[in-house]
């Protein structure tokens, strides 16, 4: 026997010695890390109550600590703020939070600001300031984790009268980064998150007192996402048990028809029938039946496919809009896919091609990755989408050179329920459902595309032919004149016009 | 010595010149009026493409079928060769008024100065020159573009030069024991009187020189030409002016071999490349040597056929012309025996026996 020692430890402890399955595995990453979290909290808080958001993102060196670079980074936004005495609980405990109801959201862990926070003060030892207003009151914390206790640690609160009406929340904190190595990731960060927000005002100050401003050009925001019920084709043993733990439904049936997604009584009557699932008191439920209920519901075939209202995809004109403003290009087309699921899990997928314009970089088909409306900068090539763009399309069947064309694919993915490959969330992983729908819809706004470029090949041999008259007509006169020796020399800008005609139609085919 | 004849035929050549002048302001004016109408202005010429040449049996030449192609301004794909064909009138209506001379090399370097109209390589400068004869029906040297090679001719005959600065002065033919060169001076010269009463063309400068040494042309009564190879289109020229205008019958020379047979049909029939200009084939000439059967029946000094001999050979089996009579004897005759023979083969007997020997024997056959 070993004399192993069974320790129970604190949800901020086992974040704490697993800090890196975030994502904060060093200074680089972790800036870009905490850079992320706290602007997707800001976002959400404002989407959520339908505010356009207004995101005020800064970011200094304090200090250098030995070989340490140590970063102030202040996040503020004009969300729904946050009642005062919810603030030490919402910044100070790991694992609370208003995240754990099914619907999109940008985070799933509500852990992802707090791993920053927790991050902040593992490297500097110093607390966390918070600023919440509601449009009339402030209130000022000072505050940290208490990493074995998992509870929130204030030193200072003040409460004070706004003199400006201002909802929101400010957050800042300081925490061991590097910011020249990050920059690169982050400024892409703000810029492809913009051009799936177009409706927020991004500002970002960098630390070398750069201004970074990616404008709003829209008002227009996606509809918000509904709550749903879990779809029995998504649940788990795990899951059921502690739904069961905390119903009040008095038997199965009830429980059945009134907890999940698309099971009625009607359903709920014909799928125990099918199992042969007798109507018990949930209390009288045995682990065993459990086991044996969520095989059952999860293979049942007659639920109708989960209900896509928990979703909100951005909506191909806020799509197109959002890569209009980031991307400038010549030609633009977005796809959004209709509702699909896997296993239980209701997504939709939204696929968009650029082409040309102002696209930087330029050669060659380059991918933008996002999930519930979070640009993914890591790990391109494990993703399912890399899988569809680099493997699946045959371009050169849509006219498009892939290794020299400047054309950019976006694909977005709204789910309940990401398919991560990793914790990191950084990488979709290739579900055939998903792959499919990403496919189609690539295939659909590339052939889009290959329309528009043919019809700009059209217009392109016509330019060429109006510049060959202009080129040879007056050869041909004026040769012509000397063979024919004589001055009397036609006018040929009739025939010029006549063939400029031509591509005057031909534009305005394409329009 | 026979008495000297007076080419009956003598015509002006300003004619000509007018004739051509007069074809080329006709195209380049129906350009202008097309412009002037505010339409794209079209030049119409006969198709050149080898499914609308056509050997004639009538006429014993190649000719163009009745297939036109039409080279509009209107079209993208014809701009280009259009400016560069009205260019190529203009440069030929030059020549003309100027009275110079010059070559297709020649063409092609002021192609290439002449701005705007990208000219790549010769041979986009050398159709353009053909474009222009089949527009107006003419040789180039009807517009003074003469060949780079030059062959020669030596006889009897009294010609006067028509060329600029030479207008009036005549030459005998004679004058000179190596041939006079056939240039364009000559080519444009007329005939005034001969005292011969054929013509022997020679495939072989070797051969053209012995002719004249041995006096074969005094004995044969003979003008010789030297035909350098394939002839020339300006001597093939030269070649059925004599036979048109002086009434001259023409006997040929060449070795025998599929080359040297192709050499003689072309002065007979013409050339598929030149199926457009029908001023250049003698119909009634006679090939006169070197035969295959020579080979054998005057035990000649004979190489066997090589690969491309024989490829070439089994070529013009297939043409029409080669079907029938001596052409097709012969031809038979050279792949059963495999072999082939040079004109100079029958110096093996002595220098003189082709001319004392061979060529009167043949031309006696030929009823001469």
């Amino acid at each position: 026997m070993s004399d192993a020692q069974f320790i129970e430890i604190s949800p901020a402890d086992f974040f704490y010695r697993n800090r890196d399955i975030a994502g904060f595995t060093n200074p680089v990453r972790s800036t870009y890390m905490a850079v992320r979290e706290l602007v997707e909290n800001s976002l959400d808080s404002a989407e959520e109550v339908g505010i356009l958001p207004d995101i005020y993102v800064r970011m200094r060196v304090v200090r250098h600590e030995n070989e340490k670079e140590i970063i102030e980074l202040s996040v503020s936004d004009n969300g729904r703020g946050i009642p005062a005495d919810m603030i030490p609980n919402a910044f100070g405990q790991i694992l609370f939070g208003s995240k754990y109801v099914l619907k999109q959201s940008r985070g799933t862990f509500g852990l992802g600001g707090k791993m920053a926070y927790l991050y902040g003060q593992i490297t500097t030892n110093e607390p966390l300031k918070v600023v919440a207003g509601d449009g009339a009151r402030g209130s000022e914390f000072r505050l940290m984790i208490d990493i074995s206790e998992n509870k929130p640690k204030v030193f200072s609160h003040k409460d004070f009268k706004l003199k400006r009406k201002w909802r929101g929340v400010n957050v800042s904190f300081s925490f061991e980064g590097n910011y020249v190595r990050a920059a690169p990731k982050i400024v892409d960060y703000f810029s492809q998150t913009a051009m799936v927000a177009p409706y927020a005002n991004l500002t970002f100050v960098d630390p070398n007192g750069q201004l970074y401003r990616f404008a709003r050009s829209t008002s227009r925001m996606p509809k918000p996402p509904k709550i749903t019920r879990p779809h029995p084709h998504g649940l788990d043993v795990e899951m059921l048990s502690r739904m069961i733990a905390a119903s009040r439904r008095r038997d199965l049936a009830l429980f059945l028809s009134g907890e999940f997604e698309r099971v009625g009584r009607k359903t709920a009557k014909k799928f125990m029938k099918t199992f042969s699932i007798s109507n018990a008191k949930l209390k009288d439920l045995t682990h065993k039946d459990i086991v044996m209920i969520v095989r059952s519901l999860v293979s049942y075939r007659e639920f109708l496919p989960p209900d896509p209202s928990s979703l909100s995809p951005l909506g191909e004109e806020l799509f197109k809009e959002g890569i209009e403003k980031e991307l400038s290009p010549e030609f633009a087309s977005v796809e959004t896919r209709k509702p699909s699921a896997y296993s239980g899990h209701p997504f939709i997928v939204e696929v968009a091609i650029a082409y040309g314009g102002g696209i930087a970089g330029g050669a060659g088909v380059s991918l933008y990755r996002f999930a519930n409306r979070i640009p993914l900068l890591y790990d391109e090539s494990a993703d399912v989408s890399w899988k569809v763009v680099h493997e699946e399309m045959n371009w050169r069947r849509y006219g498009v050179s892939p290794g020299t064309d400047p054309v950019s694919v976006l694909v977005h993915i709204c789910s309940t329920k990401i398919p991560y490959k990793t914790v990191g969330k950084e990488y979709i992983a290739d579900r055939p459902e998903i792959e499919r729908e990403i496919l189609n819809g690539m295939r659909n706004v590339a052939r889009d595309l290959y329309l528009y470029l043919s019809k700009r090949r059209r217009i392109g041999i016509q330019k060429k032919r109006v510049n060959m008259f202009e080129k040879y007509l007056p050869i041909i006169v004026e040769y012509a004149a000397k063979a024919a020796n004589t001055k009397d020399v036609p006018d040929f800008r009739v025939l010029l016009r006549k063939a400029k005609r031509g591509l005057a139609e031909e534009e305005a085919r394409v329009a | 010595m026979p008495k000297k004849r007076k080419n009956p035929q003598r015509q002006p050549k300003r004619a000509s010149k007018q004739v051509v002048l007069s074809s080329i302001k006709q195209e380049a004016k129906g350009v202008l009026d097309e412009v002037e109408k505010r339409e794209f202005p079209r030049v119409v010429m006969p198709s050149r493409t080898t499914d609308n040449i056509v050997y004639d049996d009538k006429v014993g030449h190649y000719v163009l079928g009745g297939r036109k192609v039409v080279r509009s301004a209107g079209n993208i794909r014809h701009l280009k060769p259009l400016s560069q064909m009205v260019w190529g009138l203009s440069v030929a209506r030059d020549l003309l008024d100027t009275e110079k001379t010059t070559t297709l090399r020649d063409v092609y370097y002021m192609a290439e100065g002449a701005e705007g109209l990208s000219f790549e390589d010769q041979s986009e400068s050398d159709r353009i020159i053909t474009d222009i004869e089949s527009v107006l029906s003419c040789s180039r040297e009807d517009f003074n573009v003469y060949p780079e090679e030059r062959s020669a001719i030596f006889g009897d005959v009294l010609a006067e030069y028509t060329v600029k600065g030479y207008e009036g002065k005549r030459i005998n033919l004679t004058m000179h024991p190596d041939g006079v060169m056939v240039g364009p001076a000559l080519a444009t010269a007329e005939f005034i009187e001969t005292s011969a009463d054929k013509v022997i063309a020679i495939e072989k400068g070797a051969m053209f020189s012995r002719f004249v040494e041995d006096q074969a042309w005094k004995r044969f009564h003979a003008v010789l030409i030297h035909t350098a190879g394939q002839a020339p289109r300006s001597t093939r020229k030269l070649i059925r002016r004599l036979n048109t205008e002086l009434g001259l019958p023409v006997y040929m020379f060449a070795d025998a071999d599929p080359w040297g047979l192709h050499i003689c049909q072309v002065i007979i029939s013409g050339s598929a490349n030149a199926a457009h200009i029908s001023n250049l084939v003698t119909p009634k000439a006679k090939w006169a040597g070197v035969y295959a059967t020579d080979i054998t029946k005057y035990d000649l000094p004979s190489t066997k056929l090589t690969e491309m001999d024989l490829r070439r050979l089994k070529e013009i089996k297939r043409d029409v012309r080669y079907q029938r009579g001596r052409w097709k004897q012969e031809i038979d005759y050279f792949f059963k025996i495999g072999k082939k023979a040079e004109q100079e083969a029958f110096s093996k007997y002595g220098l003189s026996f082709i001319v004392d020997k061979y060529l009167k024997k043949r031309l006696d056959e030929l009823g001469a």
